[in-house]
């Protein structure tokens, strides 16, 4: 079912770290979670619309007209790193 | 040795001119200090959701009725999930498998389909050079995060690098004169990927394309996709193979280089909106659209052409500038029935942009904003300049003082030729005494001419000329020694 | 004069009218109460009736409805300066500059809030035990769970520590906690509610409800919390008609409702006890007029596989804006990059079961599997909407035990996701359904508490409610012992419950 390898490349899509120790329980919980789900499996499903939302058709769409923004401040109070007005990471090729 | 061939897609994303961002009420400003345009909503914040802005899908139709495209019945967002901090959710709402428009085409390129999404934001990278490579950190701003995008993506018809970027201009003007978007390749309101792939010439499927990213000029996009194209070719001929991924250019070096090697895998996880239900297109927003559509660039050149006998080449320069062309029109009608609609195709296209360009040249705006109609002269001014070279009552040097004048300070050309003496020396009777001493001045010339040599002519119009301060008409002259000498 | 915490909310709303009560000494009457707590309910409490405002400036004018009442509100609603952290690490400290509608059409009638309620983490979970505050006690016995997510919400009301409080039900995360501890639970019709500002787990499933003491104030809740399209949100639905239609239930009988029981899901799973308390309800109902007929849900049984592949697809998306960017948490990652940045703040800041969804999600989504998974998920869905679909044409109401069992010993199910994921297999069916649904107090088993769970079509929570009220005062459900056990008599003998079967 879910070996160590696939744990590993779905973790990389999640950006999740997983430690050594913590590969092979999460490789066992996904494949007897997976294991008990595969029910609908055997479900004839031909030609049936997949259900995305149950309340199709409701929603206005919003004017083009501005609200107030947020002061610079309160966007940036809650951010672990801010700094020269804005919100600091690593650089993404350093 | 195989020769090959390129074949090349465009993919353009164009920043839509609303006043606010897609998803949320934070109005687009560029320029302002970062992080001054943001909201809960657009900062990805927990528990925000989304809500489409209707003027961004208004704009998507009306890019889709000027293609002539399908246009969707009903809008549906799918997520496309990657890590980037310029993404503050961590994914980017787009469209996948129910476009806005699906097909069209604008002039000698197919359209696969042109779908909306929300922009990402601005990455400064701080460090050592400033650029992407060598930084330690950066800092990321979402003022431009979630500005409405329309990502036109056309078929994989286009086979070089010139084509590529006179099409993109095309699609540029015509954009721009749909009023869709500011088009602006250095604010980045109009950035361009290509995808390009090779074949033996002959051959029809296509081989492995590469990407690559974000050209943000014309010039850079024909160098890039040259590049790129000899990069695999050289690679092919050596027997390897191209390799599917994303690529940068570099323009400054002229090198092409891989990106996100460090991204890791390919996955963006498509899946529909769960906070975004379909919903049909609003009937008013799309007959909004398809009457917003004006007379675009290639219909005007077709009219200029046939309906007013342009050259090809007038008709597409006026109609695809549209100041050029409003003005032309404009002109047109200020010189009434029998106005020569060629020869003011021509001092427009010519004489006076090049006189304003020249004038305004320390301005960066770029060569396609000019706008005559913000000039001195005056459409009535340029029709009476026309009408009066047409006529023979000035020659066209000083049909070209005369405009100069105008450009300069304006008022009428009749006044100008009058201040200035530049009415041409009418009719023969006042010309002919001149050509009879210039041709009895220079008997060697008269010899050469005798013997049916018509090349020695300009000295006697050089003569002519001087001795009317450049008043005569050069044909006149010409005729003149014909009948002078019999010839 | 009563005593304030003995008061529901309609009774205290009113007592604060007529002047009988003043709004700072029901707050502090709470306020004291909940600081004394001993079933870990609370991740916040406000200091003041000012601190509960959160946000607002003006005290709630005396004429609106819920003028005064305290809110128990559940952690993953955004309150202005608030904490608010969905019982996650990874947000811990974070304090939202904005407020969820939800909560603020509360406020806008006139509620206050208390405090912040513990849940599982980023709603995920069914005990209350995933959550980085601590696992919830129940307030009936506090070696057992109180249910999940909305489990501190639920035991907040039990224990008498609110007058009610606002949870939040993806997939029975308002009705299953709401059983296990002898209290109502309403989840209302998907969209009637906005989501905006609610920490998001499943997108297409998410619902707020009120959790209260009794149908009544369920239905006093409801009808503020509800009300016309919110423009900020496209999946709330616009329920302006229907919202001022919610009345005060007051109906005695169920003459010629018809109440369908789905044969599926009373099969192996529904301990004894249960199914006991349950009939015995049903009995009652009958006794009050209604018709009880076998249904068939065919699908229903599939709904457990269908919901634990959509919501943990939608909520492995719904987290990735957990990034350590922008709010939150950042791990500390020394000279790591942007990959570090992501991977460790995620793996410090999410507890187990979290990082577990977001895999079973992401791996649902992946290319290759999303057909298999996904898509199969979303097609199941629809057969189970249509199966309620038909169903409602011959029925009013489907009653069904809220939970297979009553609550279970603390640690029982944690290291096994698939008995934990079991006990929503009642619930899930509504949820993907759409419909609403509500849980009422119904009887005990073994000393704790049982719950009927009713469900109607969308949009019936008006019929839904009168039913529930009906049976609610025949069945004479006494939930005094939980709040006797309660802190502020801690020594109080366990009182036995008025067993309804
Ligand atoms: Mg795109
Ligand atoms: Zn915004």
């Amino acid at each position: 079912m879910i070996d160590r390898d696939t744990v590993l490349h779905v973790a990389t899509l999640s950006r999740l770290e997983l430690r050594d120790d913590e590969i092979e329980p999460m490789a066992r919980e996904l494949s007897a979670v997976l294991g008990h789900l595969e029910t609908i499996g055997e479900l004839d499903l031909d030609g049936v619309e997949p259900t995305t939302t149950v309340v199709e058709d409701r929603s206005p769409l919003r004017a083009d007209e501005p609200h107030r923004s947020l002061p610079r401040e309160v966007a940036l109070r809650e951010a672990p790193d801010a700094s020269d007005d804005g919100f600091r990471v690593p650089s993404p090729q350093a | 040795m195989t020769a090959y061939e390129p074949v090349i897609g465009l993919e353009i994303h164009v920043q839509l001119a609303t006043r606010t961002k897609m998803f949320c009420g934070c109005e687009l400003v560029f320029g302002d200090p970062p992080n001054t345009h943001t909201c809960p909503v657009c900062l990805g914040m927990p528990g925000t959701l989304p809500v489409v802005n209707a003027e961004a899908i208004r704009l998507g139709l009306m890019i889709g009725a000027a293609f002539g495209g399908e246009l969707a019945q009903r809008l549906v967002f799918h997520r496309k999930s990657y890590f980037y901090p310029d993404l503050p959710k961590g994914y980017q709402i787009s469209q996948f498998d129910e476009p806005l428009v699906s097909g069209g085409r604008l002039g000698d390129v197919g359209l696969e389909r042109v779908h909306v999404e929300e922009d990402a934001a601005k990455l400064t990278h701080a460090g050592a050079t400033g650029r992407i490579g060598g930084s330690t950190s950066s800092v990321v701003d979402y003022n431009r995060g979630g500005t409405p995008l329309a990502e036109i993506v056309t078929l994989p018809e286009i086979r070089s690098a010139e084509q590529a970027s006179s099409w993109l201009r095309l699609l540029r003007e015509t954009l721009r004169q749909l009023g869709v978007s500011d088009v602006n390749m250095e604010e980045g309101s109009l950035r361009c990927d290509a995808n390009i792939s090779i074949r033996p010439v002959g051959e029809t499927t296509l081989g492995t394309k590469t990407e690559l990213k974000n050209m943000n000029s014309f010039r850079f996009i024909e160098q890039g996709i040259n590049a790129e194209v000899a990069r695999q070719t050289a690679l092919v001929q050596a027997g390897e193979r191209v390799q599917q991924e994303t690529l940068h250019f570099d323009p400054r070096t002229g090198s092409i280089t891989s990106l996100r090697s460090k991204e890791g895998s390919h996955d963006y996880r498509y899946f529909p909106e769960p906070d975004m239900p379909p919903v049909a297109v609003p009937d008013e927003l799309l007959q909004s659209a398809l009457s917003s559509v004006p007379e675009l660039p290639l219909e005007r050149a077709e009219r200029f052409r046939t309906e007013l006998g342009l050259h090809e080449e007038s008709a597409r320069l006026l109609a695809f500038r549209r100041a050029l062309g409003d003005y032309f029109e404009e002109t047109l009608q200020a010189g009434g029935a029998g106005t020569d609609k060629q020869q003011v195709a021509n001092w427009i296209g010519n004489d006076l942009v090049r006189r304003l360009e020249a004038q305004r040249k320390d301005d960066e705006a770029g060569e396609t904003d000019t706008d005559p109609a913000q000039s001195k002269v005056t459409p009535a001014a340029l029709a009476e300049l026309v009408a009066l070279v047409v006529a023979k009552k000035i020659n066209r040097k000083a049909g070209e003082q005369v405009l100069d004048v105008l450009v300069a300070e304006g008022g009428r050309p009749q006044a100008v030729v009058e201040a200035k003496g530049l009415a041409a020396v009418g009719g023969a009777d006042e010309l002919r005494p001149v050509v009879q001493a210039a041709l009895d001045a220079n008997p060697d010339v008269v010899e050469k001419l005798r013997t049916g040599n018509m090349k020695p002519i300009g000295a006697i119009v050089g003569a002519v000329m001087k001795e009317t301060k450049g008043r005569a008409d050069g044909g006149e002259v010409t005729r003149i020694t014909r009948e002078i000498l019999g010839l | 004069m009563t005593d304030p915490i003995s008061l529901s909310v309609v009774e205290a709303a009113s007592a604060l009218r007529r002047g009988d009560l003043s709004q700072d000494e029901l707050f502090t009457a709470y306020r004291d109460r909940a600081a004394a707590d001993d079933t870990n309910s609370f991740t916040w409490l406000a200091d003041d009736l000012q601190a509960g405002l959160g946000g607002r400036d003006a005290a709630p004018g005396t004429d609106r409805p819920l003028a005064g009442v305290p809110l128990a509100v559940k952690d993953l609603f955004c309150v202005t300066g608030v904490p608010t952290a969905s019982a996650s690490n990874l947000l811990r400290g974070y304090r939202p500059p904005y407020t969820a509608t939800a909560i603020d059409r509360l406020q806008h009638e006139g509620a206050t809030i208390l405090g912040k309620t513990n849940q599982d983490e980023f709603a995920m979970g069914s005990s209350n035990e995933n959550s980085a505050f601590g696992p919830v006690l129940n307030p009936w016995d506090r070696t057992k769970v109180p249910g999940g997510s909305s489990g501190g919400s639920a035991a907040a009301v039990a224990a008498g520590l609110a007058p009610a409080a606002i949870g939040t039900d993806t997939g029975g995360s308002v009705r299953q906690p709401a059983a296990l501890c002898g209290v109502v639970g309403l989840k209302p019709t998907y969209g009637t509610v906005s989501r905006y500002g609610m920490i998001a787990f499943a997108s297409s499933l998410d619902q707020a409800g009120p959790i209260t003491r009794n149908v009544a104030d369920a239905a006093v809740l409801f009808r503020a919390m509800t009300g016309p399209a919110d423009r900020n949100d496209m999946t709330s639905i616009g329920w302006a008609g229907q919202a001022a239609g919610i009345e005060v239930p007051s109906a005695e009988r169920l003459d010629g409702v018809r109440i369908g029981v789905p044969t599926e899901l009373l099969g192996e799973g529904v301990e004894p006890g249960v199914r006991a308390s349950f009939d015995a309800a049903l009995a009652r109902a009958e006794e009050l007029g209604a018709t009880v007929v076998p249904i068939d849900l065919p699908h229903a049984r599939h709904a457990l596989s269908a919901y634990y592949l959509l919501a943990p697809a939608e909520a492995s998306s719904n987290l990735a804006r957990f990034d350590g960017v922008r709010y939150g948490n950042r791990a500390d990652i020394g000279d790591g990059g942007l990959v570090e940045l992501y991977t460790r703040t995620r793996h410090d800041g999410f507890g187990p079961e979290v990082k577990r969804r977001i895999m079973l999600g992401t791996y649902a989504l992946s290319s290759g599997f999303y057909d298999a998974y996904y898509r199969r998920a979303q097609q199941t869905r629809t057969k189970i909407v249509e199966d309620f679909a038909a169903a409602h044409r011959d029925v009013d109401l489907i009653a069904t035990p809220t939970s297979p069992t009553v609550a279970w010993g603390l640690g029982e199910r944690t290291d096994d996701p698939v008995a934990m994921y079991q006990a929503d297999v009642t619930t899930l069916p509504q949820s993907l359904a759409g419909v609403p649904a509500i849980s009422i107090p119904c009887g005990l088993s073994d000393g704790l508490p049982v719950g009927l769970q009713l469900s109607g079509a969308a949009f019936s929570e008006q019929r839904i409610l009168d039913a529930a009220h009906a049976l609610e005062q025949v069945l004479g459900f006494d939930a005094s012992p939980a709040r006797r056990r309660g802190p502020a008599a801690p020594d109080a003998p366990a009182a036995t419950g008025k067993d309804a079967a």
